[in-house]
């Protein structure tokens, strides 16, 4: 892909130094205020991370391990993380503070009442709003649990084994086309959108650029294993009843089958992956090291917390959109 | 082949049934499903989640209705 349009001070930076070539990033530092919703710091993050996944055409390859980019990602990072552990406290006190880490993650995922705009896109979302929810969630999905693969080698016996196997099935099972990333791109082709991996980087919010960055954050950085996987299973385990309602949307409109047909996929699969996430692998986990439990539960609540901040803003832009239409 | 049918109280060597609770079955190890009606249906994933409360309308196949009715 080319590399994005910069957002402000902090991805013109990354995008500059990237584009001309220089030998090693200067130091920069941040701004005061918070890093999760802001445009800018989120694409500069994305833009490093994007180096460990596919790259940007004429960039060299070694610039994935520029040492200035590394300490700027450090940085945001740092902020970034302490951001969602400031902001997940308040659903982490709730959950109880032992007992099976299974069910402690199936009632973070059930205790969460936030607004979701799969309801939304189910019945009332116009065709144009639609398109609008596949574009944002289009800089995560065409990498669909690429993140993840990350972890793998941090893992080992059961938690390994059954992570190889979620990711097998997100992986098609053996057949490039059924690749979940190459369904969404399908779906993004037969919506009559740009199929292209980045093709809306430049049009996507802070938020949907955050979602995708905690997952790699998580991914990249082996302390935060935990987090990672704590982050799958609640990412899983709210997936199936919302793609259930989310292809029913696509449907009404008229698109063609290869739209529903990835959230569709999603109902059955992910009805399996929230029971192999939750207990299989981050039951495995901790098991083998109760001291992640509190991490497994803070990705699973930031996972929470991203989607009620991202579904939020979406469903304010849709619906402020149809009172001034009204 | 090995094939999973609900209700069997035996299953074919190496297929192994998981219940979860409140929720479906988890199936690893079989090539096929027979659902109540005696179709059979192709397992194309690793681990299958079949349906237990009755309710999915992709039976045989969990579709997380169980949720709903909990
Ligand atoms: S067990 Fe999930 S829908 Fe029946
Ligand atoms: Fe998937
Ligand atoms: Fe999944």
């Amino acid at each position: 892909m080319q590399l994005p349009l910069e957002r402000g001070p902090i991805s013109r930076h990354v995008i500059a130094t990237l584009a001309n070539g220089e030998e090693q990033a200067s130091p920069l530092a941040l701004g005061t205020g918070a890093v999760v919703d802001d445009a800018d710091t989120q694409l500069a993050l994305w833009t490093i991370y994007e180096l460990h996944y596919r790259g940007f055409d004429g960039i060299p390859a070694d610039r994935e391990w520029d040492l200035g980019l590394l300490t700027l990602r450090r940085d945001i990072e740092a902020r970034f993380e302490r951001e969602l552990r400031d902001g997940t406290r308040d659903r982490l006190v709730v959950v109880p503070s032992d007992g099976d880490i299974g069910r402690q993650l199936m009632d973070l995922v059930a205790a969460d009442d936030s607004p979701s705009p799969a309801a939304f896109l189910q019945r009332r979302a116009s065709r144009e709003q639609l398109l609008d929810y596949l574009r944002e969630r289009s800089v995560q999905q065409l990498k669909e649990s690429d993140a993840q693969s990350f972890v793998l080698p941090r893992l080992d016996g059961p938690a390994k084994a059954a992570l190889a196997e979620l990711q097998y099935d997100e992986y098609g099972g053996g057949r490039p086309e059924r690749l979940h990333a190459t369904l969404y791109a399908d779906a993004l082709d037969a919506a009559g959108l740009d199929r292209t991996y980045g093709a809306y980087i430049d049009d996507v919010s802070a938020l949907s650029l955050a979602c995708a960055n905690a997952m790699t954050m998580f991914g990249l950085n082996r302390r935060l294993r935990g987090a990672a996987m704590g982050h799958l299973a609640a990412f899983e385990a709210s997936s199936s009843v919302p793609s259930r309602k989310i292809a029913a949307g696509m449907e009404r409109v008229g698109f063609p089958d290869a739209v529903a047909a990835y959230f569709h996929e999603h109902v059955e699969a992910d009805a399996v992956h929230e029971h192999l996430a939750s207990s299989d692998i981050c039951g495995a986990m901790v098991a083998d090291d109760p001291s992640l439990r509190d991490d497994v539960l803070f990705g699973a609540a930031s996972c929470l917390l991203l989607d009620a901040l991202s579904g939020g803003e979406l469903l304010e832009r849709w619906t402020s959109g149809l009172e001034q239409a009204s | 082949m090995s094939q999973f049918s609900l209700g069997a109280t035996k299953n074919d060597a190496g297929v192994v049934v998981r219940a979860c609770p409140d929720g479906p079955l988890l199936v690893r190890g079989a090539d096929t499903v027979m659902d109540e009606d005696g179709s059979e249906h192709a397992v194309t994933r690793p681990v299958v989640a079949v349906c237990a409360c009755g309710k999915s309308s992709r039976k045989p196949w969990c579709d997380s209705t169980h949720k709903s009715i909990r």
